[in-house]
């Protein structure tokens, strides 16, 4: 990071979705901001930003953070992961796959932060129940689906990656 | 002749199949566009400066340390908006000529603030930091004036006026009867009285609200980019208040978060924002932060209900009287819609043969209330559903026989309520099997077989419960929604509406309806909403309305366009119209289909060809324009019933069942239809247990936050079991019924059935919604108070 005198403003480099990225910031810029406005990646959404709804979860370093309760700063130097960094322009991954099937989204606006979180959980836990699902979206909100479908699509992902070869 | 018969099967049906939605791969990517994402170059960013009185008087507005702040670029206040705008005042909408002048808001207050979080003025800077600094810079000087928190204290001759321009604050009263209450209720073999409070919330789409306006000054016309259930109404508000004319505004709502409400508004920020883009002749955004949604989006709910119900010794319902106080907050942007919808939906799936209620809209220093998904019928239908447990109750009658022997019979339907809509018409059940959908609920949840179930669990020291209720809503309400449905030369379906997609699928669901009258899949079909260049008018999203109305239009117009490619197809082939049908992008033979026409071709001569005729008889264009009005709503019914667990001990309520009939109709996309019912049950939820915004006596909001008002998290929510019944309605040529708010209206009712039943060692009967720990426990001590000792087990 290097501070430039005059204006206070950060030059950072950050690795989002495995690219190198430039932005010049203000310190005090967000890290979802930093996304959102430098760098273009407005799939992560802000619904509070106050750390409650979960709309703007991202991977850091493969953990599921807040960006709107981090700073851009804070995250030169980690891997920051993005919902367009999850399948890219490619075939869609089996849980974003998962919620088209199952009617996991209406409005779609809480839909990335809740793709990236259940994105962290079945890396870490490929046969979550739906306990363990109901518990790791406890962090986010949702004002359209009642969860419902958002827990089925979760569980069909589960069930579609254990066949996996 | 085996291929022959292959290719005649008719095309598979698209009503009423579980389509995959085609918003989704886009959202899925994170390639959604919603308000927030709309970049234009030069863009400004625009903060308000929001008054922290409930009432105060505004005795200057300094703003020359937030002109030095760093990216600053304007301050506007009132007296500068009002060099642009033909009025400071926003207009009326839902004008009725039985409300007073005056109580509109104004787009910046001039120098009165009647509620924490009014605007006062609009910083304009070169991004969002900037211009937040610079409101934080802004000093209003203010005057505290006194305020008024609660609408009943807003009634007493001696409260403190809501704004000095109003002659009281008894916004209107009014009054609903027929039959004869007093003759009912004086020859009554019982009379009970409740007293009920329906708590406020708030909307809280997850995307709040927020506009990008972009004045062009050459053009002298204004872009519009906004996260609204109206588009077409904010088109010509804005044009209106700008005095430009409708053809220079446009207005496109992107993606939009949510509405449930909160959207169905044209908001005073968004007219401040247009004109701040008029006066600096650059584009500006404003992005509303959650903060801001909880002090300045509409909210609605807070009703306080005195009244009784008359019955018979068997329970049937002899007549309900009462009165109403409505908080309507410090104005009104949008008429009494929610006092009156409340008013006229206690009777709902009822035979209630008197009927009188006194209806008092007070105003008070809080934001202003119009509906939430459900739109005063959840309010109406608690005070009814809590009126019959109470006859239960007393007449120590089944809950559920007592509502058996009160439903409008399905042999009665259509049933003419005593009782008009806003629209004055007849409320007019059109359809539907109250009785069967009860019985299927309690047949599922085993109703039956509860009172052994509690039993048990009363010997292991828990206290469970058992609620239900019922529900009406009147849907699909007029005066009309557009639909535009072409095909162009490339063979693509064009369906545009000025219905507005909020998340619910509305694209898919229009696309079905279109796929099925063109006899081709719903991939073929673009859906254009929320756009004003797309169709000329439109009424946007709200009541339920779209499936049935912007529905009904598409399935028109498109059978429309099928009958012009037919009619062309005709004289090409030379075959009558009858025997050829459209499908897969083609016009055939019936039983023929090597003998056909593709609608490519039909586009393209109908498109025109410069000196040449027209196919005779069908005029240009292979598209066709229909505004559907209904005559009549569609009247959707639901019967909920869950099951809950209470520890008394802390007041907590576990939800441990919920079961969910639902009847709207012919269902166009089940999938679809089911996510909206599992996303309104849940909404009911968060009124009926978690959902509390909370003011001080000074009309202070004090929930300001996610983690003081609580939404419904996945944690609290039981797997919701969904059942429909499908009674076609015949108010619409689709027969459907509305959907989106059907699922909230029930909930609060039948959990406080279940609490009371899960508490009635206690005594508990809840007659306040949302039912809080606290509350709650106050209720049992005052119980427990009640019972002796010896019964006492905690
Ligand atoms: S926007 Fe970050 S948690 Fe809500
Ligand atoms: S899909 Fe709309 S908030 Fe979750």
């Amino acid at each position: 990071m290097t501070t430039s005198s005059e204006s206070n403003a950060l030059s950072l480099t950050l690795d989002v979705n495995g690219k190198a990225c430039e932005a010049t910031v203000e310190p005090r810029t967000t890290l979802a901001d930093c996304l959102r406005n430098e760098l273009h990646l407005t799939g992560t959404h802000l619904g509070c930003e106050h750390g409650v709804c979960g709309a703007c979860t991202v991977l850091v370093d493969g953990r599921t953070a807040r960006s709107c309760l981090m700073l851009a700063a804070q995250a030169e130097g980690c891997r920051v992961t993005t919902i367009e960094g999850l399948s890219g322009e490619g075939e869609l991954e089996p849980l974003q796959q998962a919620f088209w099937d199952r009617h996991g989204l209406q409005c779609g606006f809480c839909t990335p932060g809740v793709l990236m979180t259940l994105t962290e959980l079945l890396r870490d836990e490929p046969n979550a129940n739906e306990d363990a699902i109901r518990l790791a979206l406890s962090g986010h909100l949702c004002r359209c689906t009642g969860y419902q479908n958002i827990v089925a699509a979760a569980l069909s992902a589960v069930e579609c990656i254990r066949r996996r070869p | 002749m085996h291929s022959t018969a292959a290719v005649s099967e008719p095309p598979p049906r698209q009503i009423g199949a579980r389509a995959r939605r085609i918003e989704d791969p886009r959202l899925l990517r994170g390639r959604g566009r919603f308000v927030a994402d709309v970049e234009l170059p030069g863009l400004l960013h625009g903060a308000f400066v929001r008054s922290p009185h409930a009432h105060a008087l505004v005795r200057t507005i300094d703003v020359d340390d937030a002109l030095r702040t760093p990216g600053v670029v304007a301050v506007l206040t009132a007296r500068d908006l009002a060099r642009t705008l033909t009025t400071l005042r926003m207009p009326l909408g839902f004008p009725t000529s039985a409300l007073p002048p005056d109580i509109t808001p104004f787009v910046l207050a001039p120098e009165e603030v009647c509620f924490v979080g009014e605007a006062v003025a609009l910083v304009i800077a070169t991004s969002r930091y900037t211009a937040e600094d610079g409101a934080a810079a802004v000093f209003v000087d203010y005057e505290p004036l006194p305020a008024v928190a609660d609408c009943r204290d807003a009634l007493e001759p001696t409260s403190p006026k809501v704004r000095r321009e109003a002659a009281d604050n008894v916004l209107t009263k009014f009054n609903l009867s027929y039959g004869d209450c007093a003759d009912a209720f004086r020859h009554a073999a019982h009379v009970f009285r409740e007293e009920l409070h329906q708590h406020r919330g708030g909307a809280h789409p997850i995307e709040g609200r927020g506009i990008v306006a972009n004045f062009d000054a050459q053009a002298d016309a204004l872009s519009v980019w906004s996260s609204t259930q109206m588009s077409h109404e904010l088109q010509f508000t804005i044009a209106e208040m700008l005095g430009l004319s409708e053809q220079s505004v446009h207005v496109v709502a992107p993606d939009v978060g949510g509405g449930f409400g909160a959207k169905y508004l044209v908001y005073p920020e968004e007219v401040a924002i247009a004109a701040a883009s008029r006066l600096l002749g650059r584009p500006v955004k404003w992005i509303e932060d959650r903060a801001e949604h909880f002090v300045s989006a509409i909210q609605e709910r807070d009703q306080y209900w005195d009244v009784e119900i008359a019955a018979d010794a068997q329970g049937r319902i002899l007549g309900v009287r009462g009165r109403m106080i409505h908080d309507q907050g410090a104005y009104t942007p949008q008429g009494i819609n929610c006092a009156y919808n409340a008013a006229t939906a206690v009777t709902g799936p009822y035979v209630v043969p008197n009927y009188e209620l006194d209806v008092f809209v007070a105003q008070t220093n809080k934001v202003f209330t119009i509906p939430v998904r459900g739109a005063g019928y959840p309010e109406g239908t608690f005070t009814m559903e809590r009126l019959l447990d109470r006859v239960a109750h007393e007449l120590q009658l089944d809950r559920a026989l007592v509502r058996e022997r009160n439903l409008v019979p399905a042999s009665a339907m259509p049933y003419v309520k005593p009782l008009r809509n806003r629209a004055g018409h007849p409320i007019t059940l059109d359809s539907g099997d109250y009785l069967a959908c009860q019985q299927k609920v309690l047949e599922v949840i085993d109703y039956a077989g509860f009172a052994a179930r509690q039993r048990r669990a009363r010997e292991e020291g828990r206290h469970i419960g058992l609620g239900f209720a019922h529900a009406v809503k009147g849907t699909g309400r007029g005066p009309f929604e557009s639909a535009n449905v072409k095909i162009g030369p490339s063979g693509r379906i064009t369906v545009s509406t000025g219905a507005m997609a909020m998340g619910q699928g509305l694209a898919t669901a229009l696309a079905q309806i279109a796929a099925e009258a063109l006899g081709t899949d719903i991939d073929a079909i673009d859906v254009v909403s929320g756009d004003t260049a797309a169709i000329s008018m439109g009424i946007g999203g709200f009541a339920s309305r779209q499936t049935v109305t912007a529905g009904s239009s598409v399935l028109l117009a498109a059978r429309e366009v099928n009958e012009k490619a037919r009619k062309v197809a005709a004289q090409m082939l030379e075959v009558s119209v009858d025997d050829l049908v459209v499908r897969d992008g083609r016009v055939e033979v019936r039983g023929v289909p090597q003998m056909s026409v593709p609608l490519t071709r039909i586009a393209r001569l109908l498109r025109g060809i410069a000196g040449y005729d027209l196919p005779k008889g069908v005029g240009a264009g292979l598209e066709a324009t229909v505004f559907w009005e209904p005559e009549a709503m569609a009247y959707a019914n639901a019967f909920h019933a869950c099951e809950v667990e209470v520890d008394p001990a802390t007041g907590g309520v576990t939800l441990l069942r919920y079961v969910a009939m639902q009847d709207s109709g012919t269902l166009v996309n089940p999938s679809i239809v089911e996510g909206q019912v599992h996303g309104g049950i849940v909404h009911g939820i968060g009124n009926a247990l978690f959902e509390y915004m909370r003011y001080d006596d000074d009309a202070q909001p004090i929930s300001t936050t996610f983690a003081d008002y609580l939404l419904p998290t996945s944690t609290e929510i039981p797997h919701l079991e969904v059942l429909f019944m499908e009674s076609p309605s015949a108010t619409n040529p689709l027969g459907v019924k509305g959907v989106g708010e059907v699922g909230t209206i029930p909930v609060t009712s039948a959990v406080a059935s279940a609490v009371d039943d899960a508490l009635r060692d206690y005594g508990v009967r809840i007659a306040a919604v949302p039912i809080d720990p606290v509350r709650l426990v106050e209720l049992i001590d005052r119980g427990d108070r009640r019972r002796s000792p010896a019964q006492t087990a905690r």
